[in-house]
Order: C-alpha cells, then sequence, then structure tokens
C-alpha cells in the first residue's frame, strides 16, 4: 500500500504547526520521520491516522484521497504503536489483544493471537495484566497489538524508546523481520539514529513543521559531511541556515 | 452497524469489573447507601407528613429511581474516563470503529453497569424497608427506560465536553446530576417551584416521570400521556446528545485535541 502526503498543512489558531509537507512511503517501504521535539512528528502522524484534520493538503491512499475513502475501511488496514499511548492495564495481555482483534475486524483472531505472541515471545505473558509488566514486555505487546490486523501501513512512533539495548535489538531484528516477510509500509519517527539507519529506507529530517532536508541515511550524512545519522542530525536541528 | 466491533469495545468493560471485585463493590455501595439513608428518611416523612401519609416508599422509591439515572450517565462517563485514563484513548480512536458504534457499546455497557448496582440495592429495600419499587408494576419498565435514555444523554453531553475540553472537564462529569436535580421534582411535586421554573422543569423528562411514579403510587391511577411525554422528550434529548457528541468529535479533530487527550 502506498501512502503520499501533499502540501499537507496544520495550523492552530495563529501557530503552524504542519508547513506544507510532501512525502511518499512506497508499498514495502519504511520512511523515518526525524526531528527535535515540537517539530511537527505526532501531528503528521496524527493527520495520517485521522485523528486531527488537516487545514490544507492531501492525504492520498493508492492513489485515493483519504477523505473521499471509507475511513473504517482504511482505518482496518493501519496501525499505529508507540510507547505513549497504553492499552488498559487492569486487563490481560490476551483480552487486550482480543478486543484490538474484534475492533479490527480480525476474523481468525484467536489463531492471531497466537501467532503474534509466539513472534514477539510473549506467550507466557498472555493471562497476565498488561500493567504487570515491565516496559520491555509492555512495548512488546504495545507492538503486537499494531500487527494484529496484518497492517498494510504501520506507524510505529519511538518504538523502543526506554527499552534496554538487549531487548530494543529485539524488537528492531523483529521490524526488519517482519517487514521483509509481509511487505508492510513502514513510517518511523524515532530518535534513535542508529535504529532509523538500519530500518529506513529514505528519511525525512523536520525542523519547526517544515521538511528540511530528505533522502537515504547515506545520502544526508554524505551531503552534510558528517560521518554518522546522528551528528548529520544534531547539524540540521541545530542550524536550519547551514542546508539553504 | 458492525455487532462485532460493539461486542468488542463492551467487552473492553466486562473484562475491567470481572478483574477487579473493588470494582463491582464500589459499583454496589453507593446504590445501597442511598437506600439506608433515603430509607430512614422514607419512614421519617410518612410517619410525620401528612402529604406522605399511607403512602410508604414514595421517596425511597423516587431516591431509588434517581439513583438509577445517576448511575446510567456515571457508568457511561466512567466508560470513557477510563479510556482517558488508561490512555487508551488514541488506540481506540485510530481502530476501525465507527463513532456510533462506540455511542452504541457504552450505551449498551452502561445497563449492565447499572444494573449490578441497582437490582442489590432495590431488593435490599425491601426486606429492609418493606417498599418494593415493583409495586409500580408494568409503567415501571417505561419509567426506567426514560431514565435510562436521559442519563445515557446527560452522560453523551459531559463526554462530548471531555472531547471538547479534555480530562479538566471531568469534574463537571460528576456534578451534572446535582445542577439537574433541583429541576427535576425528584422529591417534591412541581408545585413547589416558582412558576417560571415549573416552565424550565417542564422541558426535562424528569419531572414527568417523577410525577408519575407519584401519580401511581399515591393515587393508583396510570397517565400514559404523561408516560409517553417523558420518553419523547428523553428520546429528543439524547437525539440532540449524539448530535453534540459529533460536533465535538468533529471540533477536537481541528482543534487536535484527540491525539492528547489521555496526556
Amino acid at each position: 500500500m502506498k501512502l503520499e502526503v501533499k502540501n499537507l498543512e496544520k495550523k492552530f489558531k495563529n501557530f503552524t504547526a504542519v508547513k506544507n509537507i510532501n512525502f511518499h512511503i512506497d508499498s514495502g517501504q519504511t520512511l523515518g520521520v526525524l526531528g527535535p521535539n515540537g517539530c511537527g512528528k505526532t501531528t503528521t502522524i496524527g493527520m495520517l491516522l485521522g485523528l486531527i484534520k488537516p487545514s490544507n493538503g492531501k492525504i492520498l491512499i493508492d492513489d485515493e484521497n483519504f477523505e473521499n475513502l471509507n475511513r473504517e475501511k482504511i482505518l482496518s488496514k493501519f496501525n499505529f504503536a508507540s510507547p505513549y499511548v497504553e492499552l488498559p492495564k487492569k486487563l490481560t495481555v490476551k483480552e487486550n489483544l482480543e478486543i484490538y482483534g474484534r475492533l479490527y475486524g480480525v476474523k481468525d483472531f484467536t489463531r492471531r493471537i497466537q501467532e503474534v505472541s509466539n513472534d514477539l515471545n510473549l506467550s507466557k505473558f498472555l493471562n497476565k495484566k498488561t500493567g504487570e509488566l515491565s516496559s520491555g514486555q509492555k512495548n512488546r505487546v504495545s507492538l503486537a497489538k499494531s500487527l494484529i490486523n496484518n497492517p498494510k501501513i504501520l506507524f510505529l512512533d519511538e518504538p523502543t524508546a526506554s527499552l534496554d539495548p538487549d531487548i530494543g535489538d529485539f524488537v528492531r531484528n523483529y521490524i526488519e523481520d517482519y517487514k521483509s516477510k509481509n511487505k508492510v509500509s513502514i513510517l518511523l519517527a524515532s530518535h534513535n539514529m542508529k535504529e532509523v539507519e538500519r530500518l529506513c529506507d529514505q528519511v525525512i529530517m523536520m525542523k519547526e513543521g517544515e521538511i528540511v532536508d530528505r533522502g537515504t541515511c547515506q545520502s544526508l550524512i554524505d551531503k552534510h559531511g558528517r560521518n554518522n545519522l546522528e551528528d548529520t542530525f544534531l547539524k540540521l536541528a541545530r542550524n536550519k541556515n547551514e542546508l539553504e | 452497524m458492525n455487532w462485532n466491533k460493539i461486542y468488542g469495545l463492551s467487552l473492553r468493560h466486562f473484562y475491567l469489573i470481572k478483574s477487579s471485585f473493588p470494582r463491582i463493590l464500589d459499583l454496589i455501595y453507593w446504590p445501597s447507601i442511598q437506600i439506608f439513608l433515603w430509607g430512614f428518611i422514607s419512614k421519617f416523612f410518612t410517619l410525620s407528613s401528612s402529604y406522605y401519609n399511607n403512602t410508604v416508599g414514595v421517596i425511597l422509591s423516587a431516591a431509588i429511581l434517581y439513583d438509577f439515572l445517576f448511575r446510567s450517565s456515571i457508568s457511561y462517563n466512567m466508560m470513557f474516563l477510563e479510556e482517558i485514563w488508561s490512555r487508551n484513548f488514541t488506540n481506540l480512536f485510530i481502530s476501525p470503529i465507527k463513532i456510533k458504534e462506540i455511542i452504541a457499546a457504552l450505551t449498551l455497557t452502561a445497563i449492565v453497569r447499572t444494573l449490578i448496582g441497582m437490582v442489590p440495592a432495590a431488593l435490599l429495600a425491601i426486606p429492609l424497608f418493606g417498599v418494593s419499587i415493583f409495586k409500580i408494576g408494568l409503567p415501571l419498565i417505561s419509567l426506567l427506560l426514560s431514565l435510562y435514555i436521559f442519563g445515557i444523554t446527560l452522560g453523551l453531553l459531559v463526554t462530548s465536553g471531555l472531547i471538547r475540553f479534555g480530562p479538566s472537564f471531568e469534574n463537571i462529569a460528576w456534578a451534572s446530576l446535582f445542577f439537574l436535580a433541583p429541576l427535576g421534582c425528584i422529591y417534591y411535586p412541581i408545585e413547589i417551584l416558582p412558576e417560571w421554573l415549573q416552565i424550565i422543569a417542564k422541558i426535562l423528562p424528569l419531572v414527568h416521570i417523577f410525577e408519575e411514579m407519584r401519580n401511581i403510587l399515591i393515587n393508583d391511577i396510570i397517565s400514559y400521556t404523561q408516560i409517553f411525554l417523558a420518553i419523547t422528550i428523553s428520546i429528543f434529548y439524547f437525539m440532540l446528545g449524539v448530535a453534540v457528541f459529533y460536533i465535538s468529535y468533529a471540533g477536537a479533530k481541528i482543534r487536535g485535541t484527540l491525539i492528547n487527550v489521555g496526556e
């Protein structure tokens, strides 16, 4: 599934959170969205998920305008995971996954719960309350929820934030593997540059609501004469004028 | 409407109730306390008031019906607040569920929460005070239906405020029913109100419900016109509540408040 954004803009009263941005994610590709806090990443994801109405511009799904498509049909092909959005803590992992299996209209959700929980090493926690899990386990449950419907487009907001290196590596391996097997398009917002280098085919760098640069990780590193993506990010985040 | 999705969302609340004994106890505790309090007040008035003479339990019946309204509304609000408190709000609103399915799920689940609290309380009143709400007979179903629809409507208006203003609107959730209670003529006839307030009271379903309850229990007369009026007014407000919810949702999408409502 292809996602394209054309001249997307969001204004809140006198403040423009996202300014006329353009990008696309081809089927099976991963786009990294980088930028300092408050640069418009969350607002952009909110618009793509239908939580925020854009002030201007278009979101195209397989060349069709999101606004003209059946909202529920499209959302059943999307999913989202973020450590800042949680699942009900008093419910068991299995109950949470069952509920989202039903909400996403997954036909054989019992089998799907088994699959994702096996893949993410969650089988032994299925009957445990979500609130009793460690942050690494909760993070994997959140990822399991985001995969319950076999999404065609997956939105990941800092999927490995606050995870120890071992679990972080496990999650990155899993995303990489899942992507290669399922041809899913992924939008990844992250502050972990090594993660972005490893997982993303293309990257856009945002600052103050605008896209200030884009390309593959290597092309950006080369273009700005830095040794790695982190240094490139710092250069872009600290001085926009150096780009122009 | 996709009933599997409605069932899925209802399950979320059933699982929550099932998972916690204190939560079940909380649902039963408050209505039961109300029964004790109003049971003794009712007994006192029965013995000391000419208006309530020989009509044991009118006040207690009114208290039970009012609590039914209160619990319906609070149940609806609580289920919505649970999504905010658990920071599950974004997950819910990005899932492919229609707004009308969310409303339907909360409406259907609220009745279960309400009945968990109200059935023991209503049954408790029979041996403790010799008062049975079931003496109202078949019209009781219509009165409860009208109260339920209006309770859900208040819930819808409060949740619309939560979407519009965020969790800071939470206090209004608790205060909403107390605001309308004086106009509802729950424990006294409408004639007690000044004339200008009577006009306002009559455009609410509560006054028709509680006047009809007294009519049945004191005069042993059933006014189907009054019952019909109560249900019609409740349905009107319910439709208004649904419209306000949709408007708030659309407004929240423009203001971007849906994405951080749990924070």
